[in-house]
């Protein structure tokens, strides 16, 4: 079988002269016609730059410098560019990340999938009855009506079909999809990985498939390919890769990956102060005395209308939890976008006022609080949220950020004991102590989450709500959290409330654990037991949707 | 005797705010550092140096006082008149002043008189009183005299500029160097700005006692000394504004942003209403009521500086009344979005107060904004007091004023042959004020966000 697309000593680079860096170095692969190619790395490895040096859609600053990319053996860098867009609307699609923003908002989803319909002059019926039939073959329901809606009536999961649809609609004979699941739920996920390989048995495409998860990867390619530092360090047929991956990269990402086998062990990760001794994991005592405790808990968010802002209705955010938690045990609350995880967190800790229900904390009602109690229980409550890049003031030193919640609780008065403290909490999450005089920007993601941990353990808390504290890092960068977060636990006796999608790091991570579904509790207990056992079908589907390895 | 007109306190204040921000910033190790890289940067060091300059002459101009009539009694008689240090350093500038106008560098005047002559009256171009009278034959020696002052100039400023220079390395010396980690100033072009700013001091006290630089308008004065007296209305009117401004908008946009609900609600009535009311019918009533208080209250105002003066502050005043509703609107939109950021959640969960927060995390993220806003605003501002002195509503007419210059040059390049001297001065000076007012502000703001590379 000849290859359809072939690569060859691919090598970009970003600016000239001395800042010029290296962002794809000699990278090389084929793909065979009907074949699926995966591309794997973490961020910043240039996959996604080798993707868009294929469609020559490369930003200003970056430049390929050497190398050819062949389709069907025509060199695509020696097109002229007029002819280069015929390519990429007929023989090359694309269909990217974050579905949202891939959509244009004012068009209708017709006109989005006619755009490239229209180039080739079809007459309009013609782009009508085309469309809808790319959207039912997309499996859109109700293809007819949907044509004239507009991205934002539709979910997440509907839009990536509607980009699928439209890239489909030049009939491409290579599909390039960048992270095209990442952005979604996991069942979303698995039913638009299902459609990607229907459509591609049926249409007999190639595919790019670039992405950093590697039961994706494996689930969906022939072949694969490591990158790292814009070098693939290893290549080979999906099979002998995953059986037995060889380079030490590779193994280091497989063992980075938090697994139910891999309770009571550290996860590897790559930088060398990690490979400490191995902690181990003994569940929390189920006799352990209850911290928190939370009865039928509800956040309505009013629905405002008109001049005068009458409430015309609530949205029930959170619609009657009760669960407890333990002293010095990691209860995870998972479930999908939209299902009321993250306003539970916020309401326990009192960033969002509850409805109705009662959170008792060490059996004191939260609501009976007074201001000046309620400031003393802030220093026993903390938080550490999801986006490492918008948790941490962008004009404070890492000083001030850590130093800030000590200052306004009370908890170290004098300005030098502070300092003394911060450089304490600096070693302790793994940072130095000339960190403190730097502003986060100069961090990366994995380092900004450390800082967002010391923040919140400056205070000395007992609980600590842990938002999707690890979903925007790369893999090997959340084994070194959840490592770090699990020493943490055992050395201060924290309780965790883990907010997750991610149910891999639940069964690494969690003693106990529920499973919400449209601001319901629909199934909790031990975590080993919700995994192995599942009662509730919800549940179930949860699991099996998760893509394994 | 001494006199401190009202508008002068307002600069002095402004001036002992920026030195004691100056001195708070020296004890800070990342605003010394940042304000480091302001100056580090080539446009930042040429356009702050020349910034200090403009501001220097306003200060000068600010100085005011009555001069001591020269009267042979024992008393001491000081003069009804206003005048200021500045005005003293010029001098001649001041002082010698032409019958009518005259072009930039002439010996004669721009239209014709009847003279008499021994061959009796002729009508012909008249030779100025001051402007090139030291020359005996002026169609000939005027090019090689003022070339001559020219480089006298050019190398009296190039040797203040060795003295300051020798003064400055003794000084260095003595102190030693700042702190390694801060970027390198560059001196060279620090230097070479300095250069060229003292050797057109110099090059302007050569040639302004002998020839009108800028021409004279239309009752003789020179066109120079009326732009440089401009400067300080100019600055005036963008600083005072600005100080009457950034307070309503910043504490209202932030507050109506982060509280939301009610308080949103009002300051959100407030603006919208001030919005819709035409900014010029408010100034025009203003001023027109001032003129009315002016009148009635003549007794207390008796020179015509200290009217001036008042007019001035409260066109300040009703500017920044009515202008700080752009940027409240800035930056509420701007609060809205931070308040949902995640380190002002964080910082809600350590128990912060809504005000400190405020200040700590919203104020310092939306700086940028009030920055670029500020710096537009103050190249709008001294162009709206042109519009407004056009409509009779703006400074008063016997103040020095670019917009005045302007207005009045709206006839004069109606004559035939044109005045354009009077439009051309104030041009150049208004434009290398705003220029390097907005080259500073573009380097103060890279400097200032963390997120800008270095």
């Amino acid at each position: 079988m000849t290859a359809l697309l072939e690569v060859e000593n691919l090598q970009v680079a970003f600016g000239t002269g001395p800042e010029r860096e290296l962002a794809v170095a000699d990278v090389s692969f084929a793909i065979p016609q009907q074949g699926t190619f995966a591309l794997l790395g973490e961020s910043g490895s240039g996959k996604s730059v080798t993707a868009l040096s294929v469609m020559r859609l490369l930003p200003e600053a970056a430049r390929i410098e050497a190398g050819h990319v062949r389709l069907r053996g025509q060199d695509l860098l020696d097109l002229p560019e007029a002819h280069m867009r015929t390519v990429r609307g007929s023989a090359i699609g694309m269909i990217f990340q974050e579905p949202m923003t891939s959509l244009n908002p004012v068009m209708t989803v017709g006109q989005q999938i006619g755009e490239s319909l229209r180039r080739r002059g079809l007459p309009k019926a013609e782009i009508r009855t085309r469309a809808r039939e790319l959207l039912d073959a997309v499996r859109v329901p109700d293809a007819r009506r949907r044509l004239n809606e507009y991205p934002h009536h539709l979910s997440g999961g509907m839009q990536q079909r509607v980009m699928i649809a439209a890239a489909l609609a030049g009939e491409p004979e290579l599909l390039i999809a960048d992270e095209p699941t990442t952005a979604l739920d996991v069942t979303i996920q698995a039913q638009v990985l299902e459609l990607l390989r229907e459509l591609q048995r049926e249409l007999g495409m190639a595919m790019l498939f670039i992405t950093h998860d590697l039961a994706v990867a494996r689930h969906m390619a022939d072949a694969v390919a490591i990158m790292q530092h814009g070098r693939i360090v290893e290549a080979g047929s999906a099979e002998a890769f995953f059986a037995n991956p060889s380079h030490a990269y590779s193994r280091n990402l497989f063992a980075a990956l938090p697994d139910i086998s891999k309770r009571g062990q550290r996860l590897h990760g790559i930088e060398a102060h990690d490979a400490g001794p191995e902690a181990d994991h003994a569940p929390a005592a189920s006799e352990a005395p209850v911290l928190l405790e939370v009865e039928d808990l509800r956040v309505h968010f009013p629905i405002r209308r008109g001049v005068f802002r009458r409430v015309v209705g609530h949205v029930p955010a959170v619609d009657g939890l009760t669960f407890a938690l333990r002293e010095g045990e990691t209860f995870a609350l998972v479930g999908e976008s939209g299902c009321g995880k993250t306003t539970t967190g916020k309401s326990l800790i009192r960033l969002l006022p509850a409805t109705q229900g009662r959170i008792r904390y060490r059996g004191k009602n939260l609501a009976h609080c007074s201001a000046h109690e309620m400031a003393a229980l802030r220093a026993e409550m903390q938080i550490i949220f999801q986006d490492p890049f918008a948790s941490l003031n962008p004009r404070m030193t890492v000083g001030d950020i850590i130093a800030e919640g000590m200052q306004e609780l009370k908890v170290l008065e004098q300005a030098a004991q502070r300092q003394a403290r911060v450089l304490e909490l600096l070693e302790q999450v793994g940072l130095k102590p000339a960190h403190r005089n730097r502003y986060p920007h100069e961090f990366s993601g994995g380092q900004r989450q450390r800082i967002a941990i010391a923040r919140a353990l400056a205070v000395n808390p007992k609980l600590i709500v842990c938002d999707e504290p690890t979903s925007a890092l790369d893999v090997t960068i959340q084994a070194q959290i959840l490592n770090l977060l699990r020493e943490i636990q055992k050395r201060h006796g924290l309780t965790y409330l883990f907010i997750t999608h991610n149910i891999a790091v639940v069964s690494w991570m969690a003693h106990r654990m529920a499973v919400m579904r449209h601001g319901r509790i629909v199934e909790q207990g031990e975590a080993t037991e919700v995994l192995r056992n599942a009662r509730h079908a919800y549940t179930r589907e949860l699991l099996a949707a998760a893509p394994r390895l | 005797m001494w006199v401190v007109l009202l508008t002068d306190f307002f600069l002095f204040l402004l001036l002992a705010g920026v030195a004691a921000y100056a001195w708070l910033a020296w004890r800070s190790l990342h605003l010394r550092r940042a304000w480091r890289t302001v100056v580090a940067r080539r446009t930042g060091a040429v356009s702050a140096v020349v910034l200090a300059s403009f501001v220097a002459i306003a200060v000068l101009d600010s100085l005011h006082f009555h001069p001591r009539l020269e009267q042979p009694t024992a008393q001491a008689a000081y003069s009804n008149e206003i005048l200021s240090v500045f005005d003293v350093l010029v001098g001649p500038l001041r002082t010698q002043t032409e019958r009518t106008y005259s072009a930039p560098f002439a010996y004669r005047a721009h239209s014709k008189e009847a003279q008499e002559t021994p061959d009796g009256m002729v009508r012909d171009y008249p030779r100025l009183q001051y402007g090139g009278a030291h020359l005996e034959d002026p169609a000939q020696e005027r090019g090689w005299d003022i070339a001559v002052r020219v480089a006298r100039g050019a190398g009296l400023g190039a040797l203040a500029w060795g003295a300051l220079w020798l003064g400055f390395r003794l000084l260095r010396r003595r102190r030693g160097d700042v702190a390694p980690e801060a970027p390198p100033l560059p001196w060279t072009i620090i230097g070479a700005t300095v250069l060229a700013i003292l050797m057109l001091i110099g090059i302007a006290t050569q040639l302004a006692g002998a020839y009108h630089v800028f021409g004279t308008d239309k009752v003789g004065e020179d066109v120079f000394y009326q732009t440089l007296k401009s400067i300080r209305t100019g600055m005036l009117i963008g600083t005072l504004t600005t100080l009457i401004m950034l307070p309503f908008a910043m504490a209202l946009g932030i507050m109506a942003g982060y509280y939301r609900g009610w308080a949103d609600d009002v300051i959100q009535y407030i603006y919208i209403t001030l919005n819709s009311i035409p900014g010029v019918l408010l100034i025009a009533a203003a001023i027109l009521s001032l003129h009315v208080y002016l009148n009635t209250h003549a007794a207390e105002y008796t020179s015509l500086a200290e009217r001036a003066d008042l007019r001035l502050l409260f066109l300040c005043m009703i500017l920044g009344l009515t202008s700080w509703t752009g940027l409240c609107r800035l930056l509420r939109g701007e609060a809205l979005k931070l308040r949902e950021c995640e380190y002002v959640q964080a910082a809600v969960a350590f128990g912060v107060s809504g005000p400190r927060i405020q200040w700590r995390h919203i104020l310092p993220n939306v700086m940028h904004i009030v920055l670029i806003t500020v710096t537009l605003d103050f190249s709008g501002l001294v162009l709206a007091e042109a519009v407004l002195s056009y409509v009779d509503i703006g400074v008063d007419p016997t103040m020095n004023s670019w917009g005045n210059m302007i207005n009045s040059a709206r006839l004069e390049m109606s004559r035939e042959p044109p005045v354009w001297w009077s439009l051309a001065a104030s041009f150049v000076f208004m434009f290398a004020l705003v220029l390097f007012a907005n080259l500073l502000a573009d380097a103060v703001r890279d400097a200032f966000d963390p997120r800008v590379g270095r």
